[in-house]
C-alpha cells in the first residue's frame, strides 16, 4: 500500500561500498599484511627493549610507538583500499609532489641525526624520512607516463619518466642513500619491462649482466669467492654480518626460545635492518619461513591479479608497486643471510620506524586499491572475437 | 593481422555520397587499432608478469634455502687464525723404555679479550695488570679501549689464574683450552725430548709442535690423530739417564769443565740407554737461543749430538782394528816407534817418549801416535775411507734428534797421506761422541754394524760384519790391557772389566791453530770386556784437574774416573751383574756347646 501512495523506495546507486569492497579487495593479500604487522610487533617486543634501555626509556617505549604508526599506518592503507584507481592517481601524483619538494629542501632542512646521512626531517615529537613517502608517488606517476605513452599520439612518456627518475635518483644519491636509490632504479626498469621494453633492449641487458657475471666470476677473485661461498660462507664472527648469520645458527629450526636471544644486545640495528636475525633466533627457522612466505603471498597474488588486468596504467603501477615491496624485503632478508653486502633497507610492516611504516601502509594501500576486481570488459571481448570470427 | 586503413577510399566515397560524416569512419577505425594495439600490448605484459612472478618465486626461495642452510648448520666463535683446517690439539706422550712417562700433556687455559664485550674496561685492564704482574695497565686499557676486536693476553695460565681472572665477572675476557706439553722430570733427558711450543692457535685449541729433540724430529707421528693413545716409546731408561746425569754432572764440576756429555749405547742393538750434555735446561721452559756469540755455549746445544769434535787417540782402536783384519799387523808385531816421525812439513810426536819399537797391542796400551800413523800408513787413504765410512763416521747418524741431521763430521778436504796418519790418531778428523759410540758399539760387538736409535726395539737384526768375531775379541783384549795396564788405571771397576780408550785432543782455535791448555778429553768404552753389552762415551770440555802439583787434563785423570763412577752407578741398574771371584772366605766353624 504504502509503495502504492509514496511510490517504491529509490535505488541506490548500485551496491553498498562496504560489501562490495569486501567482495572485490585482494583479501589473503590483506590477511597477509596485517600477519607481517603482528610478527613486527611481536619481533619488536623482543628486539627494542635493548634499544630503550640505552635510551633510559621504559622497556617497551618503541613497542607502544610501533602500534601508534602501525595504526596510523592501517588506517591509510584501508582508506586507500576504498578509493578508486583515478582518485588513487590523483592523490598519488600530488604526494608525490609534496614529497619531491621535501627530498629536495633535505640538504637545506633535514637533519642527519649524527649518522652520516642526511634524510630526516625533525619534527620535535619525531622523525620524517621523505623518501619512503616519494616512493609510491613516483610509482604512479611513473606507470600512468608509461601507460599514457602506449595510446595512439600519446606523449613520450617513458622518456619523460626516466628522466624523473633519474633526477629522483640523483636527489638520493647526494644524501646519500644508495639503497633507496637502488630500488626505484629498479622500479621504474620493472615498470619499463612490463610496459613493453624493446627486446633488443632486454637482450642487450641480458647478454651484458652474463657476459660480466663470466668476467668478473674469472677475473675478480672477491666475486669468485662470493659465489663459491654460497653454502658454506665463513664470515668474521665480530661484525654486524657475522652476528646475525651467528643468530641464524643459533636459532637453528625452532629457535632459542622467546626472549632468550642475546643478538638483539649486540647489533645496534636489530630493531631495524637485522630483525630478520632476531626473528630467527627466538623463534628458529619456522617464523622466518613463515614470513618469507607471507611476503611471497602478497607479490605473487597481486602480480596474479595484474596479469588479468586490462587498464596499462593499472597494471604498470601495481606492478611497480608490488615488486618495490618484494624487493626492499628480499634485500633486507639477503643481506641477513649474505646474499647481498650490508645495506641499510627496513623490512616493510615488520621492521621498527614510522616513516616505513606508514610509507608501507600507503603503498600496500594503493596496490590493494589497484588489484581490487572490477569488470574487465569480457563479455565485450567476447563479442569483440566473434564478430571479428564470423 | 591485416592492417586497416583508417580512411579507406571505398567507405569515404560511399559515405560521402550517402551525407554521412566520413570523420566518424576514421575514428571508429581508430578505436578498433586501439583496441587491437591494447590487446597484444596487454598479451605481451601478462607474459613479462609471468616471468616477473617466477623471478621472485625463485628468489624467495632462494633466500629461504640460504636461511635454512645457515640454520643447519653450527655457530662459529670467534677465531684468531683464518679458516682452515681443523686444530688437532693431541699429542702422544712419550715413555722411557720401561712406560715411565717423559713428556704428556696438562690442559690449561689461554686467556684472550674481545673488546668489543666489555662492559668496564679501565676496570679489567686494572684487575688483569693486578694478576698477571707482568702485564702494564696502560697497555692492556690501550687495547681495550682501542679498535681491536681480539687479543691474546696470556697463553697459558694456572687454574688460579683462572679463577682470579673469572671473578673480575668481565664478559669480555675469554678462556680457550689449551693443552700444554709438560716434562714432569724437569732437566731430566731435556736434549733428547727438546721440547714443544704452540703453532696454529685457535680459541678452542692450539696446535702443540715440537720445536727440538726427538719432538721435532718426530713431530708428525707424535701429532699422528691416528695414533690413538700409544705413547712413544724410547729406548732412554730413566733410572740410568738420572745415574749418568748426577754423576757427569758431579764429574763436570770436579774437572772443571765447562761442558760435558755422556752416551751410553747397547752394543748389540744401537738403543741409546742415556744420553746426555750439560750444561741442559728445562724443556718446559726453554731458554730462548743466545742471539750472539757460539751457539755451541749455549745450554740448547746437545754436546753429545751436535758437537763435532777431535777425538784424539780414541781413534787408534780403527787403525789397528783395520791393519788386524786385513792381515796387514797382528797382535804381537813390531811396529817402529822412534820418534820423531818426519813426513814432508810434518812432525808426528808421542807424549811421552817410548821404546823404539812396540808390539801392535802395546801401541794401543801405550797410545802412541808414531806408532798408529805407521800402521795407517801400511793401510793407506783410500781403505781407511772406506773402513771409518762402514763404522758411520763420515755421514750424519740417523738418530731421531732434529740436531743429529745437522751434525756431519768434519773430513780432510784432500785426503792426502799426512791425512791418513793425523786421522789414526784422531786429528783431521771430527766427529760427535755418539758417532764415536757408534762406531766402537759396532767394531767391539763382535763386528756388525749398529745404527743408534733413541727408540726401543724389540728386535734388531745385526747389521753388515765390519769386521771379524776375532778382530773384534783381539780389539776388545787391546782396550781391556788400556784399564788394566795402560793409559785408564782409573777406569778399572770391579766386576765390570771395563775395557776402552783415552782420548785426549787439543781444541783448535776458531782462527787456526790449537790451544795449548785447552783439551777435550774423551773415554771411550766398553763393558763387560768378555760379553760386551753397553758402549760408554764421556766427554769433558776443558778439564782440569787440579789435585795434583801440575794441572792435569789428559782423559786418563778427567774423563776416565767420571766413566768408572758412571759405569759403577749405571751398571747395576742395567741388571749387570758383576763378576766377582768366588770369595771361599775362612772356613765357618761349628761351634756347640
Amino acid at each position: 500500500m504504502t509503495e502504492m501512495v509514496y511510490g517504491s523506495v529509490p535505488r541506490g546507486g548500485g551496491e553498498p561500498i562496504l560489501p562490495r569492497w569486501w567482495r572485490t579487495v585482494d583479501k589473503w593479500s590483506m590477511s597477509c599484511v596485517l600477519a607481517l604487522f603482528g610478527v613486527g610487533l611481536l619481533l619488536g617486543l623482543a628486539a627494542s627493549p635493548p634499544l630503550a634501555e640505552r635510551h633510559g626509556l621504559p622497556a617497551f617505549f618503541y613497542v607502544q610507538r610501533q602500534v601508534f604508526f602501525g595504526g596510523i599506518a592501517l588506517v591509510v592503507m584501508f582508506a586507500l583500499t576504498l578509493m578508486s584507481p583515478k582518485s588513487v592517481r590523483r592523490l598519488a601524483v600530488l604526494g608525490f609532489a609534496v614529497s619531491f619538494a621535501g627530498i629536495a629542501l633535505l640538504p637545506f632542512l633535514g637533519t642527519d641525526f649524527g649518522k652520516g646521512a642526511v634524510r630526516w626531517y625533525s619534527l620535535g615529537f619525531g622523525s620524517v624520512q621523505p623518501s619512503e613517502f616519494l616512493k609510491p608517488g613516483l610509482i604512479v606517476l611513473v606507470g600512468w607516463m608509461i601507460a599514457a605513452s602506449n595510446e595512439v599520439a600519446g606523449p613520450p612518456g617513458k622518456t619523460y619518466s626516466f628522466a624523473l627518475t633519474m633526477i629522483v635518483v640523483g636527489l638520493l644519491a647526494v644524501q646519500p642513500d644508495f639503497g633507496q636509490a637502488a630500488l626505484i632504479l629498479f622500479a621504474w626498469g620493472v615498470m619499463y619491462f612490463v610496459g613493453g621494453a624493446p627486446f633488443f633492449i632486454l637482450a642487450g641487458v641480458a647478454g651484458l649482466v652474463t657476459m660480466g657475471g663470466a668476467f668478473a666470476y674469472q677475473h675478480s677473485e672477491h666475486f669468485a669467492r662470493r659465489i663459491d661461498g654460497f653454502l658454506s660462507a665463513e664470515v668474521d664472527p665480530t661484525t654486524q654480518l657475522g652476528y646475525a648469520a651467528n643468530a641464524i645458527r643459533e636459532g637453528g629450526f625452532f629457535g632459542v626460545g622467546v626472549g632468550e636471544g642475546t643478538v638483539k644486545w649486540s647489533l645496534p640495528d636489530a630493531h631495524t635492518d637485522f630483525i630478520i636475525a632476531v626473528a630467527a633466533e627466538e623463534y628458529g627457522l619456522i617464523l622466518v619461513l613463515v614470513i618469507i612466505f607471507l611476503y611471497a603471498t602478497i607479490i605473487l597474488r597481486s602480480l596474479f591479479r595484474l596479469m588479468r588486468e586490462r587498464d596499462p596504467f593499472i597494471r604498470l603501477a601495481g606492478t611497480g608497486l608490488a615488486c618495490t615491496l618484494a624487493m626492499q624485503a628480499m634485500i633486507n632478508l639477503s643481506v641477513a643471510v649474505r646474499l647481498l653486502p650490508a645495506k641499510g633497507m627496513t623490512l616493510p610492516f615488520v621492521s621498527y620506524g614510522g616513516s616505513s611504516l606508514v610509507a608501507a601502509g600507503i603503498m600496500m594501500g594503493i596496490l590493494l586499491a589497484l588489484t581490487r576486481v572490477r569488470p574487465q570488459g569480457e563479455i565485450g571481448d567476447y563479442l569483440v572475437r566473434n564478430r571479428r570470427g564470423s | 593481422m591485416t592492417r586497416t586503413p583508417l580512411r579507406p577510399l571505398a567507405r569515404i566515397l560511399a559515405a560521402r555520397q550517402s551525407g554521412e560524416n566520413p570523420d566518424a569512419i576514421e575514428r571508429e577505425n581508430l578505436a578498433a587499432r586501439h583496441e587491437a594495439d591494447r590487446d597484444s600490448q596487454r598479451q605481451r605484459a601478462e607474459g613479462r608478469l609471468l616471468v616477473l612472478g617466477i623471478v621472485f618465486l625463485c628468489a624467495f626461495f632462494m633466500v629461504g634455502l640460504k636461511m635454512s642452510f645457515l640454520a643447519a648448520s653450527d655457530p662459529a666463535e670467534p677465531r684468531a687464525a683464518a679458516s682452515g683446517a681443523q686444530i688437532v690439539a693431541a699429542r702422544a706422550d712419550i715413555t722411557d723404555r720401561n712406560g715411565r712417562i717423559l713428556a704428556t700433556n696438562l690442559t690449561t687455559h689461554s686467556l684472550y679479550a674481545q673488546p668489543q664485550q666489555m662492559i668496564d674496561p679501565e676496570r679489567a685492564a686494572r684487575e688483569v695488570a693486578r694478576i698477571f704482574p707482568d702485564l702494564d695497565q696502560e697497555k692492556l686499557l690501550r687495547h681495550f679501549t682501542g679498535s681491536r676486536k681480539f687479543l691474546w693476553i696470556k697463553r697459558r695460565i694456572s687454574p688460579e689464574q683462572q679463577q682470579a681472572v673469572f671473578d673480575i665477572g668481565e664478559p669480555g675476557l675469554l678462556f680457550g683450552p689449551r693443552e700444554m706439553r709438560l716434562y714432569p722430570n724437569g732437566k731430566l733427558a731435556a736434549h733428547v725430548l727438546g721440547g714443544a711450543g704452540f703453532g696454529r692457535e685457535g680459541v678452542s685449541s692450539a696446535e702443540v709442535i715440537g720445536v727440538a729433540g726427538i719432538e721435532r724430529a718426530l713431530d708428525e707421528e707424535l701429532r699422528d690423530p691416528g695414533r690413538g693413545d700409544v705413547p712413544l716409546t724410547l729406548s732412554i731408561d730413566l733410572t740410568v739417564q738420572a745415574a749418568v746425569e748426577r754423576v757427569l754432572e758431579g764429574g763436570m764440576k770436579l774437572m772443571n769443565a765447562k761442558g760435558a756429555a755422556a752416551i751410553l749405547m747397547d752394543a748389540k742393538t744401537g738403543e741409546i740407554v742415556s744420553l746426555a750434555s750439560l750444561p741442559d735446561f728445562d724443556p718446559n721452559d726453554r731458554p730462548t737461543p743466545l742471539t750472539t756469540g757460539d751457539q755451541a755455549e749455549s745450554p740448547l746445544f746437545n754436546r753429545a749430538v751436535q758437537g763435532v769434535y777431535e777425538l784424539g787417540s780414541t781413534f787408534k782402536i780403527f787403525a789397528t782394528a783395520q791393519g788386524v783384519e786385513e792381515r796387514l799387523v797382528s797382535r804381537t808385531t813390531w811396529i817402529d816407534t822412534t820418534g820423531p816421525l818426519k813426513w814432508g812439513r810434518h812432525t808426528i810426536r808421542d807424549l811421552r817418549d817410548h821404546s823404539p819399537a812396540l808390539t801392535v797391542e802395546d801401541v794401543i796400551v801405550k797410545s802412541s801416535n808414531i806408532g798408529t800413523a805407521r800402521v795407517a800408513m801400511m793401510i793407506g787413504p783410500e781403505r781407511q775411507q772406506s773402513f771409518l765410512g762402514k763404522l758411520g763416521l763420515s755421514s750424519p747418524l740417523p738418530v731421531e734428534l732434529i740436531e743429529a741431521r745437522g751434525a756431519r763430521p768434519l773430513l780432510p778436504k784432500k785426503w792426502s797421506e799426512i791425512h791418513t796418519m793425523t786421522v789414526s790418531y784422531g786429528h783431521g778428523l771430527s766427529a760427535s761422541p755418539l758417532h764415536l759410540a757408534t762406531a766402537y758399539a759396532s767394531l767391539l760387538n763382535g763386528g756388525t754394524r749398529v745404527t743408534p736409535t733413541l727408540l726401543k726395539q724389540d728386535q734388531v737384526e745385526p747389521g753388515p760384519r765390519v769386521v771379524s768375531e776375532n778382530t773384534s775379541e783381539q780389539m776388545r783384549s787391546f782396550l781391556r790391557q788400556v784399564v788394566q795396564r795402560g793409559t785408564a788405571t782409573l777406569g778399572e771397576v770391579p766386576g765390570y772389566h771395563v775395557a776402552g780408550k783415552t782420548g785426549t785432543a787439543d781444541k783448535p782455535k776458531p782462527q787456526g791453530g790449537y790451544y795449548d791448555e785447552k783439551v777435550i778429553a774423551t773415554f771411550a768404552s766398553v763393558f763387560p770386556a768378555d760379553d760386551p753389552k753397553y758402549v760408554l762415551v764421556v766427554t769433558l770440555d776443558e778439564p782440569v784437574e787440579t789435585s795434583g802439583r801440575k794441572p792435569r787434563r789428559t782423559a786418563g785423570w778427567t774423563a776416565v774416573p767420571v766413566a768408572a763412577e758412571i759405569i759403577r752407578r749405571a751398571a747395576p741398574l742395567l741388571g749387570l751383574a758383576p763378576d766377582i771371584e768366588p770369595d771361599h772366605g775362612p772356613g765357618v766353624t761349628l761351634a756347640s756347646n
